[in-house]
């Protein structure tokens, strides 16, 4: 990946924020009005989530997402949001993104992702294929054992793996004064024996930078790098979350100053590249995506017997029997799941 | 020419030795497994035969082996991990019951995880605390994985080769007794041995001893005893607790109607539980005595002094059949 951004780049990024964000309110709206379950808005981590992934290449590069990410990996495609809208309405299909997209479904055990991502870089070294692989976690990921083990572990084994903590300040209702002592969390790569960068998350361009200089150095077989991506969660954590209980007011005000989907649109207004009519389109289009995303999860068929498939590539005769017994029981033919 | 007689742990490095050479998709890793070859020898001569990339010393961190192996798999690759003693999985559950054995469901089969984990586990050896316990009933209680028991030298080779083959995840227990504790007869060259199918390890009309991993050799040996005072006991290997074979259970209790179930392992809630609700479910009119369970104890397992109290021997099988005899219908 060229490390230059051109114009048409910079209206992207801004496009996939935009869109982002869209989508992030309407998923909001959805579970308010009862027709989704629980669900994370993204406000405030765009900016690192973009500039991050604009600084990869799909066709060679891997994300591991965390949760909240999905909702902005346009830069693979728009797959990854139709199927975040059924993971959000628990279908199946939610977790199933297909080839050739190079992103893995939501995490939401914290952490345990740092660790596949280790394997998945040794994978990539050991069969000689090019690449990397970002996984993004946030701060309370940080103190889980699993950061850890996977940051050691990539130290040892020096694969192409970029550690990407976007650090929110909040892991729900903790502030990262809680989560750690240490001075900041990219410090924390001293003893992994990889290099350690903090950078601006509510800047796009700062983040695509750092994630740039990450993968070339990942790519020249020099191993892994941590970044700390520092930006503030704008929203809830997630909508079953009320942070008028613990988030200060003036410190939201602030980061509201900074907000990314802002900033960054004054920078390219600056430029001459963005208007209203940018903006409106943009918006619209986020709409229309989300839109899209909507539909086609909404009216992806399921059956119930469904919950019988993929646990093994063979179901084994306990399963074959739970599922004929269940299907008796729902009064379908046991031979196929009716739809 | 006959088959050449072998030790388990010998059959084990055989057997992976021949997957590496066959697939080189193939990797080994785990704590000590290469310069050394393993704390029981079961890798050794691998990292000799291929190589530093292909058998790898990992950092001590058992999350960090499977969490690897799940994304090695992602990856293309066939991870055969290695966990030092079963006790230290639990260092790493949450990678496994939460991560490894749901990969192929929560991504409808998009990436798969071809991982065998192999771990001794089991007692008799006088191991410090953790090394020695059975936790195979909770291995089958995790969604998604199977769990195999190898009781003989050609069962730990086909059903090892089996277990690489696999597309899902295996856990491989290997009983610490068994690596130089059992000999036999290795089948050479290709020899798979389907999961799922019961072996009987001794014929017997009178009394089924359901068992598996090294309590085969402990209910052959009460069989053998018994047979002197005239009793017909057979014994039957399961092989592979998941997936099981519901039908050979099924058929057992009706040639018998009477059964021993024998685990090492804590009871409540273990393997040996399963199987009479097992037999319970589909075989419960062919029952001519309740069924009988000889296990462990619930409590932690014990050190080193109180082991041989803690784990069924041969004298505590042989009295639960002749209890298990006296009832009459």
């Amino acid at each position: 990946m060229p490390t230059t951004l051109h114009n048409e780049d910079l209206i992207a990024m801004l496009c996939e924020m935009i869109k982002a964000r869209v989508a992030s309110d309407r998923l909001w709206s959805l579970q308010r009005q009862g027709r989704i379950g629980t669900i994370a808005p993204i406000d405030g981590q765009e900016a690192t989530t973009v500039g991050a992934t604009w600084a990869l290449d799909p066709t060679t590069d891997w994300v591991i997402p965390q949760y909240r990410e999905p909702l902005a990996l346009g830069r693979f495609g728009p797959e990854v949001l139709n199927r975040f809208a059924a993971w959000a309405l628990g279908h199946p299909e939610g977790g199933h993104i297909p080839e050739p997209v190079r992103v893995f479904p939501p995490q939401i055990s914290l952490a345990t992702q740092i660790l596949h991502a280790v394997g998945l870089a040794w994978a990539l070294k050991l069969r000689g294929e090019p690449g990397v692989v970002l996984v993004f976690f946030g701060d309370g990921s940080t103190s889980e054992g699993d950061f850890y083990e996977a940051g050691n572990l990539a130290g040892v084994l020096e694969v192409p793996v970029i550690f990407l903590c976007s650090n929110n300040q909040w892991a729900i209702s903790t502030p990262t004064s809680k989560q750690t002592a240490a001075a900041g969390f990219a410090s924390k790569a001293e003893a992994f024996g990889i290099p350690g960068v903090t950078v601006d998350g509510m800047d796009p361009l700062a983040v695509h930078e750092v994630v740039a200089a990450a993968r070339d150095r990942a790519l020249a077989g020099s191993g892994a790098t941590l970044i700390e991506a520092v930006n503030y969660r704008l929203n809830a954590h997630t909508t079953a979350d009320d942070p008028t209980r613990y988030v200060p007011e003036d410190e939201l005000a602030e980061a509201r100053e900074r907000d990314p989907l802002v900033t960054f649109r004054r920078q390219l207004e600056a430029r001459g590249i963005w208007d209203r009519h940018h903006q409106a389109d943009a918006e619209q289009a986020a709409a229309s995506a989300i839109d899209h995303a909507w539909n086609w999860a909404t009216n992806l068929p399921l059956a119930q017997l469904d919950l019988f498939d993929h646990v093994f590539a063979n179901p084994t005769p306990r399963q074959q029997r739970q599922r004929a017994a269940l299907a008796d029981h729902l009064g379908h033919e046991s031979g196929g799941g009716a739809r | 020419m006959s088959d050449p007689t072998m030790t388990m742990v010998a059959a084990i490095n055989a057997t992976l030795a021949a997957e590496m050479e066959r697939d080189e998709r193939v990797v080994v890793f785990g704590e000590d497994v290469a310069l050394s070859g393993g704390v029981f020898r079961a890798t050794e001569g691998l990292l000799d035969q291929f190589g530093e990339d292909r058998i790898v010393d990992m950092p001590l961190a058992e999350a960090a082996i499977l969490g690897a192996a799940a994304g090695l798999a992602a990856g293309g690759m066939v991870p055969v991990p290695e966990i030092q003693f079963l006790g230290f999985g639990y260092q790493a559950m949450h990678q496994l019951a939460g991560q490894i054995a749901r990969f192929r469901y929560r991504t409808l089969g998009r990436f798969e995880m071809p991982i065998t984990i192999r771990s001794p586990f089991g007692g008799g050896v006088r191991t410090p605390e953790l090394h020695s316990d059975s936790l195979e009933g909770q291995l089958t209680n995790i969604a998604g994985l199977k769990v195999v028991t190898p009781s003989t030298a050609a069962d730990a080779k086909g059903l090892l080769t089996e277990a690489i083959r696999d597309p899902d995840p295996v856990v491989f227990l290997e009983p610490l007794r068994g690596y130089r504790g059992v000999k036999g007869p290795v089948p050479q060259g290709e020899y798979r041995v389907p999961f799922g199918k019961a072996r009987w390890a001794t014929p017997g009309d009178d009394v089924t001893i359901i068992t598996w991993s090294y309590q085969v050799e402990v209910a052959v040996r009460a069989a053998r005893n018994l047979a002197q005072q005239g009793l017909s006991v057979g014994v039957l290997d399961l092989r592979t607790l998941v997936p099981l074979d519901i039908d050979e259970i099924v058929a057992a209790v009706e040639r018998t109607g009477r059964v021993i179930v024998v685990e090492e392992a804590v009871p409540t809630g273990g393997f040996a539980a399963e199987v009479i609700a097992t037999i319970n479910e589909y075989a419960f009119w062919s029952l001519e005595a309740p069924p009988v369970r000889v296990s462990g104890f619930d409590t932690p397992y014990p050190v080193g002094q109180l082991e041989d109290t803690y784990v069924p021997d041969a004298r505590r099988i042989e009295a639960a059949v002749h209890r298990l005899l006296e009832v009459r219908p």
